[in-house]
């Protein structure tokens, strides 16, 4: 497992850079990888705006039926989300929701989970298979 | 900081995007393209991202800034080289680059604005 | 799986007696593959099994029992693809109950352990069934696949116009399959207009709408237009109940209607030809 720290722009794209060539080694498709990659990038960002920094932790992995896949999880000590509903809710086109890009990250892969509360930091793991 | 180049052809000014931007680059991008705007007048502009892999909403809010910024100096921005996985995770994710017309290639990018010129 | 402490004894009795049991083992499993298998693979195969079953129960390293599971699996999974029935592949399990109770028939101290030991095999059939099914299932998988690889063509209807026929469901899988090639042909010809015909496509729900407007959106991004042709009736008043609304996209009856609105859109246009 690989684990990055995320503390600047540059980190966010060590990030994407590390995920991409997991995501190929586990036999992702380039469409996949793309999605897989874009979700990572969100979520970097994320943990370093609204986080104030925090840690990328890389790791292929086999499901139960043998497919492989890539689970990114990322964590950081910031204020935490509030109100989890919210920060779900599709903020790309209407303006709702946080901004946090969290549902447009949640559809780009198969798993999604998401850990928050106020003062406690945020924690989200996602997990892309390969098909 | 790397500074992304601005080629004038014509009437309609060049940008291909190379490498990952980061938040000091980009806002230099901008800056230099409404300046360049301003001093040349220019009616369009091509946005190259054939070389980009991955396109997030950091980039996309800066895709379709510079789209304003044009639209601001009357001139019409055009993305072109927009790799297939890209376009298709765009559509998953929802995001809608709100003023920014597109073309395969800036071949096509210039008929597009030459046409509307 | 549990490692039964009191099977040392019935696997050091199973050792002494080795080469009766895998032999009669081996015979059982002949007579249930008629011959597609031959002895000699036979014996090796199960040489190696009767080795990893005597370290289970011998309970002495906590590696045996992944070790003889990741092998039955290996087993069952190449069975499977090599056209065995399903109770050949776990008969060739089971039939090790019966060589080793023709062993143990006589002695009545050994019924007690014998039990604990046919529970093991019972788990270790269930398991081999088990990986048995999910290689048939990975078979029809890669079949699915490759088929829907073959029905999504994308054909050139004209310079700079190329046309999509969709047949069948146009579910999730499907759509973004369509897309990507589509996509990729739009990059290899260098079209802008790109016609969805989907005749072939029995209904079109909301969830059916949004899928085909995720890949008119990407078509979009590089720069081509989209025109969706092929709406039966039926189909037509499906989408106007559901109130799905195809916005600004182009909507045709037919793909020759469609074709006649994109050679327009291209600034083309189709005369007669002067007979002499």
């Amino acid at each position: 497992m690989d684990e990055l720290p995320i503390a600047s722009g540059d980190d966010v794209v060590r990030v994407r850079q590390r995920v991409r060539v997991v995501a190929a080694d586990s036999g992702l498709s380039l469409v996949d990888q793309t999605k897989l990659v874009t979700a990572a990038s969100e979520l970097a960002r994320n943990a370093l705006v609204y986080g104030g920094g925090g840690t990328a932790r890389i790791e292929a992995v086999t499901s139960a039926a043998g497919r492989a896949g890539v689970r990114v999880g990322f964590s950081d000590d910031g204020p935490g989300i509030a109100d989890l509903d919210l920060a779900l809710t599709d903020g790309w086109t209407t303006g709702s929701g946080l901004g946090l890009g969290l549902s447009g990250a949640r559809r780009l892969v198969d798993e999604f989970e998401l850990t928050s509360k106020p003062g406690r930091g945020t924690s989200v793991v996602v997990i892309k298979w390969s098909r | 900081m790397e500074r992304v180049p601005i080629l004038k052809l014509g009437r309609t000014l060049f940008v291909s995007i190379q490498i990952d931007l980061q938040d000091d680059s980009v806002m230099r991008l901008q800056e230099d393209l409404a300046a360049e705007l301003a001093a040349t007048g220019a009616t369009g502009v091509i946005i190259d991202i054939t070389a980009v892999e991955i396109v997030d909403s950091f980039i996309g809010r800066m895709l379709t800034m510079i789209g304003s910024i044009s639209r601001l100096f009357d001139a019409e921005t055009v993305l072109v080289g927009m790799r297939p996985a890209v376009a298709i995770t765009l559509t998953e994710l929802g995001l809608s680059l709100r003023g920014v017309r597109t073309a395969l290639n800036a071949e096509k990018g210039l008929e597009l604005l030459g046409g509307s010129a | 799986m549990e490692i039964d402490g009191s099977q040392g004894r019935m696997a050091a009795y199973m050792r002494d007696h080795q080469d009766k049991v895998v032999g009669r083992w081996c015979e059982l499993v002949a007579a249930g593959v008629r011959g597609r298998s031959s002895a000699v693979e036979i014996r090796a195969e199960l040489e190696d099994l009767y080795a990893l079953v005597l370290r289970v129960m011998a309970g002495a390293d906590d590696q045996a029992v992944g070790e003889l599971r990741a092998v039955l699996a290996e087993l069952s999974g190449s069975r499977a693809r090599n056209g065995f029935t399903p109770r050949e592949v776990a008969l060739g399990v089971f039939s090790l109950k019966d060589a080793v109770y023709e062993l143990v028939a006589d002695s009545a101290d050994l019924v007690p352990e014998y039990l604990s030991f046919s529970r093991l095999i019972d788990d270790l059939g269930l398991h081999t069934f088990e990986t048995y099914a999910a290689a048939r299932e990975q078979i029809i998988a890669d079949q699915a696949a490759a088929m829907l690889e073959l029905s999504t063509p994308v054909v050139r209807l004209w310079d700079g116009i190329i046309a999509v026929p969709l047949v069948g469901t146009l579910d999730s899988a499907r759509t973004q399959l369509v897309t990507e090639k589509l996509l990729e042909t739009l990059v290899a010809t260098g079209a802008d207009h790109a016609v969805l015909d989907i005749t072939g496509v029995p209904t079109v729900d909301t969830e059916v709408a949004q899928h085909l407007l995720k890949t008119v959106n990407a078509a979009r991004l590089l720069g081509a237009e989209c025109i969706v042709c092929g709406i039966r009736p039926q189909v037509a008043q499906t989408i106007v109940s559901l109130g799905i609304e195809f916005g600004d996209i182009a909507t045709k009856a037919t793909l020759a209607d469609a074709l006649r609105h994109a050679l327009t859109h291209a600034g083309l246009k189709v005369t007669g030809a002067d007979r002499a």
